[in-house]
């Protein structure tokens, strides 16, 4: 280094501020003016945090607020709209054989004379099906029945998946090994072709037994479906969820708590659980539509829910034959499938965004 | 060796490999000369390559293989097993035949005989192509399939290729022109088709093209109009390939080696085609598994929809009919199609990235 | 102080425009760099080093913008260049090197396609002489067996030869200017060591300049002839090397000094600079540093202060030195 002396005092310089200084400002600073000054960020949970930037998410918030709707309409409706939807309509007691396909906010000859006479006749929105039944609520039960079958099968995956995640995620080695090779395997099944042969056996081996149940308003074909849904859709969340624990066992905040001693029981609960919710959660949420989907993809075919009771991709197959005439039919379930897989669709990609770690800046 | 030698042969052998499985895929459709001898003697050279290969890739490449053949067993077991325990055999719908067209039928479906037995049977069968014939119109299923899956083919396969093409096309548009306007308007159309179900897009499409407005024929033999029904079995997975393309992209161009390409002064453009792309692409390689299997599932319907004759007619005709060998033939055919794809496209997944640790 | 310095940065603002608001990385600085000198820029994380030096070579990532001022390269300014030119510009003349060399090369490219590719952009040789001009970067950096590395993927190397590929990238083209951000500090100390010498005899063979930029000030003593202090985007100080580790005149710089633990003296506490860093979302109207300061004065709190000359080569901004002179005009005056 060089000879320096830094106790040469520096060259006298003109005072280099034109403008004047109030000595006063230079007295030293105290500490409450200093902390003023030192605005840090609010501190948030991962939990608070997630939802603040969900709700900003426009597209989230619509969808939250459609299937909002839907969830009331669906609820509402039949307590509002007189028919039900596996009878026929009735005028004054006597069924309306003449209430056809009737297209939107129309009547029946009987109805008409009905309203003459000055009877109230509820209006029939979507008009009739070729059962003389009224549509809209034939609707709005389908919509209930897909939603319904769509939760209960993601709450079978989610169920079996986590455990069977967990369990291999945390316990590793040889278990963890077996457990993933058999994960494999079903993985590498085509899941929808196992549901359609499943269907069809199923349907005629429980076909009898199940009369006179409560299930058989179900129908084998939908036990079928929960039943694979149990069988083979599982492994996708089980996968998932022994990823997330892999990943945050090894991660160093786990060996700093174990290093400081906490207990097993603590480190899943206070740092596995949490850090595993945001991938759970976007997994279930993106299941529910993946469900419907299957739903209606089996009752297109005609491997769907029981007559009379209706879903909406039965209701769909079943306007499938009578499309060029009375396409409407074809619309209305259509649109509510679209619109249900939609919103689930966006509420799930705004969950990943808002929540998923990976994904945080 | 050499890293770089090793990486050469390992590269060979991939190509090799695959050569070799299409061959081999050829060969059990057009010669029925496979016998079961020979196929488990194929099974246990793959499982001793699995073994004992000194090559990573050579034992990566024996395993797959090994799990796909293991599953396509598992799903002609499956199958098999689950049509015989519906009550009553194959034949209850029909009126009961007599006693000498009843002898002549169990001696030629082997009913008689134990239930494993029948299975090893059917699988024998299976290698020479023979998938018995079917209930409802007596005709040998294989023929069936194979004609009608021509349709099929040429349906998906013009589905699949633009679903690719044009998913990535514009999934890199969407990245490269983030939050502008033709980000915003990609990302609006493919998120809404994403959800709709091929099906009732073929619907929607028949009805509105075709019956209403009547641009497109409807399907029949003289005039085959692939147009409509490709349509609607190509824009979900086309969807999907755009917005996995973009997040990949997205992903990638975020990347630091791509900052020292362009410190380094390439061009934007080569930096997005030659340095990003590349690096892109490898999520959507391995989606082709999995778009196959929903091609495949998909056409199902879209083929009844627009009644095209295709496979998936057939299939779905099956269904409603009960006609069990039919159904249980196109089953395992389709699972084939679809367990082999998603091999395919694990191998070349493993080709092109090459940082993978084979395991 | 006759020939235009080689670059001109003139009070440089670079802001980030995100979904949060605007993070303001770099709120004016303005420093000089000659040929073949060594300038090193300290900070630390999120004062805004590595942001200004992007912002030189103009990349940014989508949401940042340089808001304000000039960088001049040989006089010209080339934040007004046409991607074209900055595209040319970017890898020949300028030449930047980064943090982690794990990251940093393209994993599904040979060593030897991304080092020619550097080679092959801006000049115009035959396939030979870029092979030729490739191994004989691979040597000068010191990797043996050049020819075999250069069919080698990047993950088949350590990182301390990964960073010798990235500064015989750098050096292809012979660049009048290398700006190497943090390139020790994802490495062992042994290879930092090395890593270090081997840029300090690359610059006294080529003689092109270098912007060195850490927050480790070891690293700084030995290679710089200037220093340049950044906090909050802002330079709080600049001077020699000699200037700034013996007489440091803001009290960051003197913070950061006394940090640095001496393994002579006795065992005492470590000094670590009090309070957090500052938010570039909501910069405060005074002094950056005053919130964490001792010697905060009330003017701290409200005005940036002004850089003063300390002498003829050592600025600082600090509104203490202003008290100082104030304190001795005033002694002058009474005196």
């Amino acid at each position: 280094m060089s000879d320096y002396n830094p106790n040469i005092p520096p060259k006298k310089r003109p005072f280099p501020f034109s403008m004047q200084l109030d000595p006063s400002k230079f007295e030293p600073a105290s500490d409450e003016e200093k902390a003023q000054q030192d605005v840090m960020r609010e501190s948030t949970t991962f939990f608070r945090d997630g939802m603040r930037k969900l709700f900003r998410n426009p597209l989230a918030v619509a969808s939250m607020i459609v299937l909002i709707i839907i969830l009331i309409t669906i609820i509402i409706a039949p307590l509002i709209v007189p028919y039900s939807y596996s009878g026929m309509i009735t005028v004054n007691g006597k069924r309306d054989k003449s209430a056809k396909n009737m297209p939107p906010f129309t009547y029946s000859k009987l109805e008409q004379q009905a309203i003459d006479e000055g009877q109230h006749v509820f209006p029939h929105i979507f008009g009739t099906d070729e059962l003389c039944r009224d549509y809209f609520i034939r609707v709005i039960y389908g919509a209930r029945v897909s939603l319904a079958v769509g939760f209960f099968a993601s709450l079978i995956v989610l169920f079996i998946g986590l455990l069977y995640g967990s369990i291999a995620g945390y316990a590793g080695g040889k278990t963890d090994l077996i457990m993933m090779r058999i994960v494999d395997i079903i993985y590498s099944l085509p899941d929808t072709l196992m549901v359609i042969l499943l269907s069809v056996v199923l349907d005629q081996l429980l076909g009898q037994s199940l009369q006179g149940t409560v299930l058989a308003s179900i129908g084998p074909n939908m036990l079928s479906m929960f039943a694979v849904f149990g069988l083979l859709y599982w492994v996708g969340m089980a996968r998932l969820v022994r990823g997330q624990i892999l990943t945050i066992k090894n991660n160093e905040y786990v060996l700093a708590a174990r290093a400081m001693g906490a207990s097993r029981g603590r480190i899943i609960r206070k740092h596995i659980l949490p850090n595993c919710m945001g991938v759970i959660i976007i997994s279930t949420a993106l299941q529910i539509p993946s469900a419907i989907f299957t739903e209606s993809f089996l009752s297109f075919i005609g491997l769907g829910v029981q007559a009379p009771m209706p879903s909406l991709g039965s209701l769909a197959n079943a306007a499938r034959q009578a499309m060029q005439a009375y396409p409407y039919k074809m619309v209305f379930p259509a649109v509510g499938i679209c619109l249900i897989v939609l919103s689930f669709n966006l509420l799930g990609d705004g969950l990943r965004d808002a929540f998923d770690p990976k994904l945080r800046k | 060796m050499d890293t770089t030698e090793r990486k050469r042969k390992e590269r060979q052998l991939i190509i090799v490999t695959v050569i070799s499985l299409a061959i081999f895929a050829a060969g059990w459709f057009l010669l029925p000369i496979l016998t079961e001898k020979i196929l488990l003697g194929v099974v246990l050279l793959l499982i001793a390559g699995s073994l004992y290969c000194t090559n990573n890739t050579g034992r990566y490449v024996c395993k797959r293989i090994l799990l796909a053949l293991l599953t396509v067993f598992i799903i002609a077991a499956i199958t098999f097993f689950a049509m015989n325990a519906i009550p009553g055999g194959p034949f209850s719908k029909e009126k009961a035949p007599s006693a000498a067209v009843q002898a002549v039928l169990e001696e030629r479906f082997h009913l008689n005989e134990p239930v494993g037995r029948q299975f090893i049977l059917y699988l024998e069968g299976l290698m020479q192509g023979n998938f018995g014939v079917s209930t409802k119109t007596g005709r040998e299923i294989s023929t069936t399939i194979f004609e009608s899956f021509a349709i099929s083919a040429k349906l998906g396969g013009y589905a699949a290729l633009l679903a690719l093409v044009l998913g990535v096309c514009l999934g890199s548009i969407a990245a490269l022109n983030r939050a502008k306007a033709a980000d915003r308007i990609i990302i609006f159309f493919t998120t809404l088709f994403v959800a709709v179900p091929s099906f009732i897009m073929a619907t929607l499409l028949l009805l509105v093209f075709c019956l209403q407005l009547n641009w497109f024929p409807i399907f029949s033999t003289e005039n085959q109009s692939y147009v409509l029904p490709v349509v609607a079995l190509m824009l979900s997975p086309m969807s999907y390939i755009t917005r996995l393309t973009k997040t990949s992209m997205l992903e990638v161009l975020g990347q630091d080696y791509i900052r020292t390409a362009r410190a380094k002064g390439v061009s934007q453009w080569k930096v997005i085609f030659k340095h990003a792309l590349r690096n892109a692409l490898i999520p959507v390689i391995t989606y082709v598994g999995p778009m196959t299997a929903y091609i495949l599932t998909g056409s199902m319907v879209v083929e009844s929809v627009f009644t095209t004759g295709g496979l998936g007619t057939k299939f779905v005709q099956g269904i409603t009919n009960r006609d069990y060998p039919m159904i249980m033939g196109t089953t395992i055919f389709l699972a084939t199609l679809m367990v082999t794809a998603t091999l395919l496209s694990d191998l070349v997944y493993k080709l092109v990235d090459p940082r993978i640790d084979f395991d | 102080m006759s020939e235009t310095p080689l670059l001109q940065v003139k009070n440089l603002h670079t802001s980030f425009f995100t979904d949060a608001g605007e993070v303001k990385a770099v709120n004016g600085i303005s420093y000089n760099l000659d040929a073949g000198r060594v300038l090193g820029i300290v900070g630390e994380s999120g004062s805004g080093k590595s942001v200004s030096a992007y912002s030189i070579m103009r990349i940014l990532t989508d949401t940042g913008r340089v808001t304000e001022g000039e960088v001049l390269f040989k006089g010209e300014n080339i934040l007004n260049y046409t991607p074209q030119q900055m595209q040319k510009f970017r890898g020949s003349r300028i030449s930047m090197i980064f943090q982690d060399p794990m990251t940093c090369l393209n994993p599904t490219f040979t060593i030897g396609s991304q080092l020619k590719e550097a080679i092959r952009i801006h000049t115009n040789r035959t396939k030979e002489e870029i092979e030729a001009r490739a191994v004989e970067m691979l040597q000068l950096v010191g990797v043996n067996e050049p020819e075999r590395r250069l069919r080698q993927y990047p993950h088949e190397h350590s990182g301390g030869m990964r960073q010798r590929v990235m500064i015989a990238m750098a050096l292809a083209c012979e660049p009048d200017i290398l700006i190497a951000d943090e390139p020790t500090t994802a490495l062992d100390v042994t290879i930092q060591a090395q890593i270090l010498e081997l840029m300090q005899s690359l610059q006294k063979k080529m003689g092109m300049a270098i912007i060195m930029i850490t927050h480790d000030l070891g690293v700084i003593a030995d290679m710089c002839d200037e220093i340049i202090v950044m906090y909050g985007g802002k330079v709080c100080e600049r001077g020699t090397a000699d200037e700034i580790f013996y007489n440091p005149r803001h009290e960051y710089t003197k913070g950061l000094i006394r940090s640095i633990p001496r393994i002579s003296e006795k065992h005492e506490k470590l000094v670590p600079i009090g309070g957090s860093p500052v938010d570039l979302l909501n910069l405060p109207k005074g002094c950056a540093f005053a919130a964490r300061c001792d010697h905060a004065m009330k003017i701290c709190l409200e005005q940036p202060p002004e850089e003063v000359e300390v002498n003829d080569c050592h600025i600082a901004a600090c509104w203490n030195n202003v008290r100082r002179m104030m304190e001795e005009q005033k002694g002058g005056e009474e005196a």
